[in-house]
């Protein structure tokens, strides 16, 4: 990722002033002054597609604009390193997976290989974060480090299948520092277990303001009915994120009210079963006209962006959820967010404020029709939901929190910590 | 007006905090007794103050964690309600409002036929932080000066001045409070309306408000 012009930088400081207002910014360029120059490396497994890399677009420049010395770097491997760290994900988030030797022999060999291409980045770093498990057997590499390792770990393991979860723990427990999304998803470590939320940026093309006609540009392209009630799901298509579910809610819910379903979703490069589960889709889909699947590459951020201002409401019906960035997404936008009763949507969705907790195809059913027939409440919930968003869910809150617990990890344990005083 | 000349000034400094997990965790009102007696004292104060710089509605329903926990995930409404009236400004020291918790709870699993529990993905987790201080720079010599300043307090100063205050001052009181005695006695009217001030009912944003409205009314008074 090449390095903005220091013009760029400063610009991209004013920017955000503009949305989170300027005691936001002035707080984060104090909190950095005392960190101006360190060396941080964030690394993880894809440059595109899924939540981690979308903050790291901008996360890493915002903190190059605060002074900070930072660069990302991503790690690669073959597909029987993908399929590896794909069991990992489903086992951690509690699915029995049983993976053979040979894949775990695949996901050792790929991390030490990628530790001798990353040697001297990691090696002089003041900070490295680790996202998730595809690269967390990297520290191995660095018995002796320099700098303090962060592992940053972003789905929902309070439940996990305990085998793979002990397998990891083996490379987890040499890092200085753990960060969850949510409490629940700590796990017994010997090092400071942090938590802090993920973000959305307000700034890139899939949150940006967009101009009516672009928004009906997006309608027309994909054949969506301008006078039917929509309901968007946008994921990966991943079964914990209940495609299958939508497909039933929408069909109980359009029995008496007229509408249509969109599902929208890319694949992740990491993520090999997205072509499975989407046929699944597909088929469950039938040839019902006014259900449209659709498959997005991962760059298409103003297109969602333009649906998810196109929806009426939001759906975002996981069975797990590491915290589920689209419900952000679509609150920023002011739509109330019907969403699976799990994990890091319950830290977005106030149950009756911002949307609706359900934990059934029926629930969500009842709840689309509950707000397209009280379209008061939708606009209320949806205000609310924006003003949420902004107070708590923007990555502002998000590099602070980061900023901070460089701070408390370089100033040790204690409880409280004076800086520049 | 009159001024101290010995008067040191104020020096705004601001806080963040990050969260850290304890490890500790309860499923049933008598685990969670039980985890009250040893989670560390610095936990149970973020469970009550903690919350006003993290992501939460600002609209809650119970002004604490706890209560919350017990409303949402035990749905013992009774239990909720006696926990939020819990104050924590009412306690010498977090051992006395750990001790008044604890007994809250006694009387409700006394008056309960069984123990009540949460769901397994409902449990609650204890939560601890780590604040980080640092000083913005920002100097005023008198409360004149400071009062147009105080709208553009971040919400981080207002937390460090007028709630962490209490839990670092020997007065167990804010910080303003503990300043503003030099300024002579005109100034006692404000050192009592801040005193009156209760922060465990309003968020940042409201307390900052409210301390505007009433350091102006105050500073008006003085000027005139």
């Amino acid at each position: 990722m090449s390095r903005l012009s220091d013009e760029h930088l400063q610009q991209l400081l004013d920017d955000y002033t503009a949305v989170a207002g300027r005691e936001v910014i002035q707080h984060l360029r104090q909190l950095a002054a005392t960190l101006k120059g360190a060396k941080v490396v964030h690394v993880n497994s894809t440059r595109e597609g899924g939540g981690v890399a979308e903050i790291l677009h901008k996360l890493i420049p915002l903190k190059q604009a605060l002074g900070i010395d930072a660069q990302w770097e991503v790690i690669n491997g073959q597909a029987g390193f993908y399929q590896c760290t794909k069991g990992f994900h489903n086992a951690l988030q509690g699915v029995p997976v049983n993976l053979p030797e040979a894949l775990l022999r695949e996901y050792e060999r790929t991390n030490a290989e990628n530790a001798e291409t990353l040697r001297s980045a990691l090696h002089d770093a003041d900070f490295v974060f680790i996202h998730d498990p595809q690269p967390a057997a990297l520290i191995q590499h660095f018995p002796e480090h320099r700098g303090k390792w962060i592992w940053r770990f972003h789905i929902d393991a309070s439940r996990p299948y305990r085998p793979v979860w002990k397998y990891l723990r083996q490379f987890v427990t040499g890092y200085d520092a753990s960060i969850f999304s949510m409490p629940e998803f700590a796990q017994p470590l010997p090092h400071p277990q942090y938590i802090i939320a993920p973000s959305i940026d307000p700034l890139t093309d899939k949150n940006r303001e967009l101009p009516p006609h672009e928004i009906e540009a997006v309608r027309q392209k994909f054949n969506l009915d301008p006078e039917l009630p929509m309901i968007l799901q946008v994921s990966r298509y991943d079964r914990f994120k209940d495609p299958i579910g939508v497909i039933e809610a929408y069909r109980l819910a359009s029995r008496q009210t007229p509408m249509q379903l969109v599902l929208a979703g890319g694949g992740a490069s990491d993520d090999p079963e997205g072509d499975a589960v989407l046929s699944e889709v597909r088929q469950a889909a039938k040839d019902d006209p006014n259900i449209h699947v659709l498959l997005l590459p991962s760059d298409a951020h103003l297109t969602i962006n333009a649906l998810q201002r196109a929806a009426d409401i939001v759906l975002q019906k996981s069975l797990r959820e590491g915290f589920g960035l689209t419900v952000s997404e679509a609150m920023w936008k002011g739509r109330p967010v019907i969403g699976g009763d799990t994990g890091g949507i319950r830290l977005q969705v106030i149950d009756h404020y911002t949307g609706f907790l359900v934990r059934t195809p029926e629930g969500a059913a009842l709840r689309i029709r509950y707000l397209l027939h009280r379209r008061d409440l939708l606009h209320e919930m949806g205000e609310r939901a924006r003003r949420f968003v902004w107070e708590n869910y923007l990555i502002t809150r998000h590099l602070r929190e980061y900023l901070t617990l460089m701070l408390a990890l370089v100033n040790g344990s204690q409880d409280r910590i004076e800086v520049g005083m | 007006m009159s001024t101290s000349s010995d008067s040191t000034p104020f020096a705004v400094r601001d806080c963040a905090l990050i969260s850290l997990a304890d490890g500790i965790k309860a499923q049933t009102l008598r685990e969670f007794r039980t985890a009250l007696d040893k989670v560390p004292a610095g936990s149970i104060d973020h469970h009550f103050w903690g919350r006003l710089l993290r992501p939460q509605f600002d609209e809650p329903e119970y002004n604490n964690d706890f209560a919350s926990w017990a409303y949402h995930a035990l749905h013992d409404k009774p239990l909720a309600e006696r926990l939020s009236m819990v104050v924590p400004t009412d306690f010498d020291d977090l051992e006395g409002l750990r001790q008044e918790l604890i007994e809250v709870i006694e009387e409700r699993l006394d008056e309960s036929e069984f123990v009540p529990w949460a769901r397994a993905d409902q449990q609650f987790h204890f939560l601890q932080a780590q604040i980080v201080v640092f000083d913005t720079g920002l100097r005023f010599a008198n409360p004149a000066e400071l009062c147009p300043y105080l709208t553009q307090l971040s919400t981080g100063s207002i937390y460090y001045h007028f709630i962490d205050a209490r839990s670092r001052t020997p007065e167990r009181s804010d910080d303003f409070s503990t300043w503003l005695p030099a300024f002579g006695e005109e100034y006692a009217p404000l050192v009592r309306a801040l005193s009156a001030l209760d922060p465990y009912f309003s968020s940042l944003k409201e307390l900052r408000q409210n301390l505007v409205r009433i350091f102006s009314a105050c500073c008006e008074e003085v000027e005139s």
